[in-house]
């Protein structure tokens, strides 16, 4: 379930700072947008494969199943755009969303998630005037991923419970006698789980004072 | 924020994610998921602010790379494909599902539920998804987006009377939202 799309392999690519490939994949969407010829769209194309497959070294079946991903999509608007403005934007746009969707996945397939969630946080920084503080975001996502199983339990249990007294097992009712309880019963969780954090100085209004020399880490 | 606040939002962006266990339909491009459910439901229980930043949450865990989508897929692609608009509407909608919620909550029943999740779990991320597939490919018209996304109404009404029949229940047995003039005294 926490199986991340991470492959890891040493290469500059995956060396290379997040916040520098999060921009080389802002620039990539910009030029492809701003530069609607067929060369320039093709040349990004042809650059990002390099990085993905010769550079990083990442192996095609997984940028192969990124563009299936997305192969409806490539038919439906060659299709489209074929009958409006003939094969040449046709060519273009499905250049275009295959050079985006490759190069997203470049950069998540040679990013720890660990490393974008410090960019998140990075970004989230100057939200500190407004009161938010970017070190909740680590515990807000170390709480989910902890939810996610406990969840899908949960909902099995409470299932399983339900088709052994003879209850719906499918349709709208099945889901409304599944989800009621479910969600007391999580919400109940999520409250104990806040009120064992308070215990332990998690508290917004009361933030841990920590004795000077002895800062985390 | 309080930290059971925090939880909350940490609880539904996992409901979202373990909706998208539950296998999704294939037609065309854009799958027809049991995850615009979880954008429903964060709104009804939660309220605005906490359904948001809980969908907010749950788009951040699929950017950073975890493939909590429907179809097992995540990290930074989906956000740049031409179906991202119907993604960057969920914490949108969950707000206005939250906020109708929160404006009706003291006389809240299955009507104003409904209204509540046809509005913001469905009209809002219509409204966001269907132009942006428009802008996204210049060839498909507004027109000819908004036909298409007419296979997603029966599921998505379906999903509609789901979270409100579980939101009138959920708010009887657990109220997570205040009432307006007790949260008002705690701000």
């Amino acid at each position: 379930m926490t199986l991340a799309l991470y492959v890891p392999v040493a290469s500059p690519v995956h060396r290379a700072p997040a916040g520098v490939k999060l921009l080389a994949l802002i620039a990539v969407s910009v030029v492809v947008f701003a530069v609607p010829t067929l060369p320039v769209v093709g040349g990004v194309l042809v650059a990002v494969l390099l990085t993905g497959l010769g550079i990083a070294r990442l192996p095609a079946a997984l940028l192969g199943r990124q563009v299936r991903a997305v192969v409806w999509w490539l038919l439906a608007l060659a299709v489209v755009t074929g009958v409006v403005g003939g094969v040449a934007s046709a060519a273009l746009v499905v250049l275009r969303l295959l050079t985006l969707v490759l190069a997203a996945a470049v950069v998540t397939a040679t990013t720890r998630v660990t490393e974008l969630v410090a960019v998140v946080e990075w970004l989230c920084s100057p939200l500190r005037v407004v009161g938010v503080r970017p070190a909740r975001i680590g515990l807000l996502i170390a709480m989910t991923l902890r939810f996610i199983p406990l969840v899908a339990e949960r909902a099995e249990r409470i299932r399983d419970a339900q088709a052994a007294r003879g209850g719906a097992v499918r349709g709208i009712r099945a889901w409304t006698t599944t989800a009621v309880p479910l969600l007391v019963q999580v919400l109940q969780m999520a409250h104990t789980t806040a009120e064992a954090l308070d215990a332990r100085g998690a508290d917004d209004d009361a933030p841990p004072a920590r004795p000077p020399g002895r800062g985390r880490r | 924020m309080k930290t059971r606040d925090l939880a909350y939002v940490a609880l539904f962006a996992a409901i979202v994610a373990v909706l998208g266990l539950v296998p999704a339909i294939q037609v065309g491009p854009v799958p027809i998921t049991a995850q615009t459910l979880g954008v429903m439901l964060a709104g009804s229980v939660l309220g605005a602010r906490r359904g948001f930043l809980a969908l907010l949450l749950f788009l951040v865990l699929v950017a950073v790379g975890l493939p909590l989508l429907a179809s097992g897929s995540g990290g930074l692609s989906v956000f740049v494909g031409p179906s991202a608009g119907y993604l960057y509407s969920w914490p949108i909608g969950a707000f206005v599902v939250g906020l109708i919620t929160e404006l009706t909550w003291t006389r809240y029943n299955l009507a104003w539920a409904l209204l509540a999740n046809v509005v913001g779990g469905i009209l809002v991320v219509y409204a966001i998804g269907i132009p942006f597939v428009a802008v996204y490919a210049d060839a498909v018209t507004l027109r000819q987006s908004f036909t298409g996304s007419f296979v997603f109404l029966p599921g998505d009404a379906v999903k509609a009377v789901i979270a409100s029949l579980v939101a009138v229940q959920v708010r009887r047995a657990y109220p997570v939202i205040e009432r307006p003039r007790r949260a008002a005294a705690v701000r």
